[in-house]
Order: C-alpha cells, then sequence, then structure tokens
C-alpha cells in the first residue's frame, strides 16, 4: 500500500528510543503540536493508536450491518434514500479511517484480517440487534449522539490524521443525529402505535448506550497514557455523563421516558442515572452479546465470497502492467 | 389486516412514466440488498451511490406520474401500495443479485440501454421528462463506466472470475429483449415526440456491449429467444418476495406518517 514507504528509518531506530527523543515528542505534544506520519514517536503511541483507529473503523464498517437491516424495509422511499446514504457515510468513515490507521504502518488487510479473525474489537453497541423501524431512529438518535461526544474532543487528537478525519466524520455524523431524532420525532408524533415502536427502542437501546463510553473510570486501562499523549481528552464517566445531560431533555421533548426509574436531576442540573450492568457489558465484550456471531459471520462471509472478486482485479491489474511493460519494451 | 392496493389510471404517459420508475426502484433496491456485504469497501460505496441514483430516478418519475395521473397518489403509494401484477419494471432488473459477476452484469446490460435512452430522451418534448432524462443520462454513463470496467476485470481477470462473468451473460441474456419493445400506447407517445423508440438503440446497445465484452475476452450469447412479460405485469416469481420486503412497513401500519 501507500504507507509503506513512511517510517523506515524510525523502524531501524526503535531500539534508540532514548529519553530524549521520548522528551522531545512528549514536549511537542504539551505543545499542542500535531504529530504527523513521518515523525518519530514512541513505539506504543503508534501500538495505542492503531488499535483505537483500527477499532473505530471496524466499528463504522460492522456498524452497516444493523442499520443496513432495515434499508430494503425503510417505510418511504425518502427514508429509504436517507437510509442507504447514512449506512454508505458509514462505510466511507470506515475506508478513511483504514487510511488513517495505515499512515502508522499497518495495512488495511491485515487489520481487517485481525477483525474477522475476531482478535481486534468494535464497538459494544454493534452487537444488538434492530427489531423495528424504531430502533433506526434511535441508532441515529443516541448511538450517533454518543458517537458525536466521544469523537468531538478527537478532532483535536494529537495525531494529525487521526484528528482530521475526526473533523468530517463528526460532520457527518451529526447529521445522522439530526436525521435519526427526526425520524423519532415523527414516530412520537405519530399513532399509538408508533409511540410505543419508539419508547421500545428506547427501552432496549439506553442502557448499551451508555455502556459505548467504555468502563468507568476506576476501571479503565488504557487512559492514562492515552491522556498524557492528547489522544483522550475527557474521561469515560465524563463523556457518558456530558451525553446524559444532553439526551434526557431531548427525550422529554419526545414525550419518552427514560428506563432509568432511579435517574434523578442533583443541584447542579446534573441527571444522575443508575448503576450500569456491567456483567452484561463484560458479556457482550466476551462474544456473547445478541448478535456477535452473526456479525462477525455476516462480515467473514462478505469477505470469503468477495475474494475471487479482488483476486481478478488484482490479476487483470497485473496483466496490464505486463502488457504496457511489454509495449514499452517494443 | 389486508390493505388495498391502490388503483392507478394507466393513461399510456402515467404507464410510460410507472414503467421507468419501476426499473429504477427495483434495480436500486436490488443494489441496496449489496449494501454492507460487497467483496470490497470501495465496492460498497459504489453499488450503495448507484442504487441512490437510480431510487432518486424513481421517486421523479413517481412523482411525475402520480401527477400526470391528477389523483390522490404520490410516489410513496405508487410505490409501496401496488401489488406483483400493477408493477410494471423489466425482468432483467428484478432477477436476483446471484454473485458479484451477476450484479455487475445486470448492471451492464441495463446501463449501457439507460445511457442511450436518457440521452435520447432529453429531446423529449415534454419538459418534465427531458428534465429527468438530463439528470439521468449523467448518471447512467457513470454507471455505465463503472460496470464497463468490471465485466473487463472479471471477464480478463483469473479463470474463475471469467467463468462467473460468462454464465452472467448467458443467464441474463434473455431479459435483454424487453428493453427495446413497445407497446400501442408508447408508440402513440412517441408519435407524438413525448418519448424515443428505444428499437432504435438496439445497434448501438450491441455495439457498446460488444466491444466491452470481447475487450473481456467473453462472448455474447447467439440466442435470440427472449423473455418478455414485465411491461404488462407478468413478472418472474422473484419480485413478490422483493416485494413483500420493500413493502412490509406500509402493508404492516397501514396509513401512517414515518
Amino acid at each position: 500500500m501507500y504507507t509503506q514507504a513512511l517510517n523506515t528509518a524510525e523502524t531501524d531506530d526503535r531500539g534508540l528510543e532514548d529519553a530524549a527523543k521520548a522528551a522531545q515528542f512528549q514536549a511537542r505534544i504539551d505543545a499542542e503540536e500535531r504529530i504527523e506520519p513521518n515523525d518519530w514517536t514512541p513505539a506504543a503511541y503508534r501500538k495505542t493508536l492503531t488499535r483505537q483507529i483500527s477499532q473505530h473503523a471496524h466499528s463504522e464498517i460492522v456498524g452497516m450491518l444493523p442499520e443496513g437491516n432495515w434499508i430494503t424495509r425503510a417505510p418511504t422511499l425518502r427514508r429509504k434514500a436517507a437510509l442507504l446514504a447514512k449506512v454508505q457515510d458509514e462505510c466511507g468513515h470506515g475506508l478513511y479511517l483504514y487510511a488513517a490507521a495505515e499512515t502508522l504502518g499497518t495495512s488495511r488487510e491485515a487489520l481487517v484480517d485481525a477483525m474477522l479473525a475476531g482478535k481486534a474489537k468494535y464497538s459494544s453497541i454493534f452487537n444488538y440487534p434492530t427489531l423495528t423501524w424504531a430502533d433506526i431512529g434511535t441508532i441515529g438518535w443516541l448511538v450517533d449522539g454518543a458517537a458525536i461526544m466521544n469523537q468531538i474532543p478527537l478532532c483535536r487528537c494529537s495525531y494529525g490524521p487521526y484528528a482530521r478525519a475526526m473533523i468530517r466524520v463528526c460532520k457527518e455524523e451529526s447529521f445522522h443525529q439530526r436525521q435519526g431524532y427526526e425520524i423519532m420525532l415523527t414516530l412520537c408524533r405519530g399513532s399509538d402505535e408508533q409511540k410505543a415502536m419508539a419508547q421500545d427502542a428506547l427501552n432496549r437501546w439506553w442502557w448499551p448506550v451508555l455502556m459505548m463510553f467504555g468502563p468507568p473510570d476506576a476501571t479503565s486501562q488504557h487512559s492514562d497514557t492515552s491522556t498524557k499523549w492528547k489522544i483522550k481528552r475527557f474521561s469515560n464517566d465524563e463523556l457518558r455523563q456530558k451525553f446524559v445531560d444532553a439526551t434526557v431533555p431531548q427525550a422529554q421533548y419526545l414525550g419518552l421516558t427514560v428506563p432509568d426509574p432511579g435517574m434523578i436531576q442533583d443541584a447542579d442540573g446534573h441527571w444522575r442515572y443508575s448503576e450500569i450492568d456491567w456483567t452484561e457489558f463484560k458479556q457482550v465484550l466476551a462474544g456473547n452479546g445478541p448478535c456477535n456471531r452473526d456479525r462477525l459471520a455476516a462480515r467473514r462471509k462478505a469477505h470469503d465470497e468477495g475474494a475471487w472478486v479482488r483476486e481478478a482485479a488484482a490479476a487483470y491489474a497485473a496483466k496490464r502492467v505486463q502488457r504496457q511493460t511489454a509495449q514499452a519494451a517494443e | 389486516m389486508r390493505v388495498a392496493n391502490i388503483q392507478v389510471s394507466e393513461t399510456p404517459l402515467v404507464l410510460y412514466a410507472l414503467r421507468r420508475a419501476d426499473d429504477a426502484l427495483i434495480l436500486g433496491h436490488r443494489l441496496s440488498e449489496w449494501c454492507g456485504h460487497a467483496p470490497m469497501l470501495e465496492e460498497d460505496m459504489a453499488l450503495s451511490n448507484i442504487a441512490l441514483d437510480l431510487i432518486g430516478q424513481a421517486r421523479e418519475l413517481y412523482s411525475y406520474a402520480a401527477k400526470v395521473e391528477g389523483k390522490d397518489n404520490d410516489e410513496d403509494k405508487l410505490a409501496y401500495l401496488r401489488d406483483v401484477r400493477q408493477y410494471r419494471n423489466l425482468l432483467l432488473v428484478e432477477q436476483p443479485n446471484g454473485d458479484f459477476a451477476q450484479t455487475l452484469v445486470r448492471q451492464f446490460f441495463y446501463s449501457a440501454f439507460a445511457d442511450l435512452y436518457w440521452r435520447a430522451m432529453m429531446a423529449s418534448r415534454d419538459t418534465t421528462l427531458a428534465a429527468i432524462a438530463a439528470k439521468s443520462e449523467k448518471e447512467s454513463a457513470y454507471h455505465l463506466r463503472h460496470a464497463s470496467e468490471w465485466i473487463i476485470r472479471l471477464g480478463d481477470g483469473t479463470d474463475e472470475s471469467h467463468r462467473r462473468a460468462q454464465a452472467a451473460i448467458d443467464h441474463l441474456w434473455a431479459f435483454t429483449g424487453e428493453m427495446f419493445a413497445v407497446d400501442d400506447g408508447e408508440r402513440a407517445l412517441i408519435h407524438a415526440a413525448i418519448a424515443i423508440d428505444p428499437g432504435t438503440l438496439r445497434g448501438r446497445w450491441l455495439t457498446t456491449l460488444s466491444d466491452v465484452v470481447s475487450e473481456a475476452t467473453l462472448e455474447l450469447p447467439q440466442t435470440d429467444w427472449m423473455q418478455q412479460g414485465g411491461r404488462s405485469g407478468r413478472h418472474s416469481e422473484h419480485l413478490g418476495h422483493l416485494l413483500s420486503e420493500l413493502q412490509s412497513m406500509q402493508r404492516t401500519f397501514p396509513g401512517q406518517t414515518w
């Protein structure tokens, strides 16, 4: 791939990750400078970012499946076109993010293989099923809403290619979020049946969406170094609280009830949610969510059944080069 | 709960618009079935993009059909509340996706036609149809380029891709004749310079096909036998399943706003 030429010199230097270089690197981070692909970085910085960006890319691609489940059944032509365009955007985000990850030295193929082998993670949220049309509205409203909360700070991430990718991704996500909320608004202003559909979707998605922000701060493994390197600027719990505070009034406006009877608004105006069931979260991460197996199977099927197409494209490209070389030699 | 099908007064112009709208919607729907499942991300994007173009064309043509009919129908009623016998699309576009070769050959046959057809329709005396044609022609030209490139890659790629591409051509060939057929109602529109005669495009369509197919080291079948029926609602068994999925929400929750 076109990233292969990057960092060849640095690879040889890895043994020399001396304190001076590391200090210089940290000073650049502290000065809010952007780190670019050819810059020296500690190996762990690359490893952390490769993991984070590729997980993000995998999430976009696997995330196409639950929403794609409704493209052929969208209730109107306008909704059908909007949903198809939205899922296509997610695919574009995936491509864009794989390209950003490749600048760190690992090819898209290797990253995808790790996901298909079940070694790399993607967001836990996509292991839940979309059962009704209201799930499409809810995903846009809550899942994309939570993603935006997470990703807006990433627009200032220290790694340039990731930060720039996030700027574009966030713009599209916020459009998706408004679209999702508009679906919910239409349902909530509709028939009793439609309102019940909307409430049911909120009931099923609320807790899994709160889990999207990751484990509570007290138990999070990666936050310390990620914070030092300005990859992460807010903690899981901070972002989760921000999201809840923003979302509760939106639910109220829709006339929907957040499925948390213990939720209270404190004196500072924050909505305090009840204990999250982290056992469920751990089960989903361990591969035992309702759709983990289906999602991975669908991606593997597409990959396996597409192998002959990719081979054909590669074979044809090689033939063309061969012919051009032969022609040039004449 | 039973939801009644709408009735459409199929005057020649309404029927004309419905036929083209149905072609675009059904093919767009078929392509959208690939979303999330294509052989590579780039093709996921491309097939969705083509599907979006086609669904966009369908919406304009349905809206125009509804306007010309002048009753209570609209784009969604026309798409969601007609049954299989009322659909007027070509048999070609309702054929299942099959493998990637079958999808791309279907697209190639259709786009090679649509590109010529919409370019010629830009001269229609009906200004709405001429405007729809101008937009559709630009889109079809891109669809044709995309499909042609893939036919060449698959045909001249590996033994397996060659075999699959040839099998798709052989399988779908019998559905191409219908694109050039015209009935009495449409003939009247052709006389009035509202529509063009698709029969006049067949030679150029064949030239496009032959050029691409021979570069792809593939062959067009010699058989002349062609399946007909889609334009008058005699479809293959595949369309009913597609419609039951496409229309499920409107049939289950009749008369609601989404």
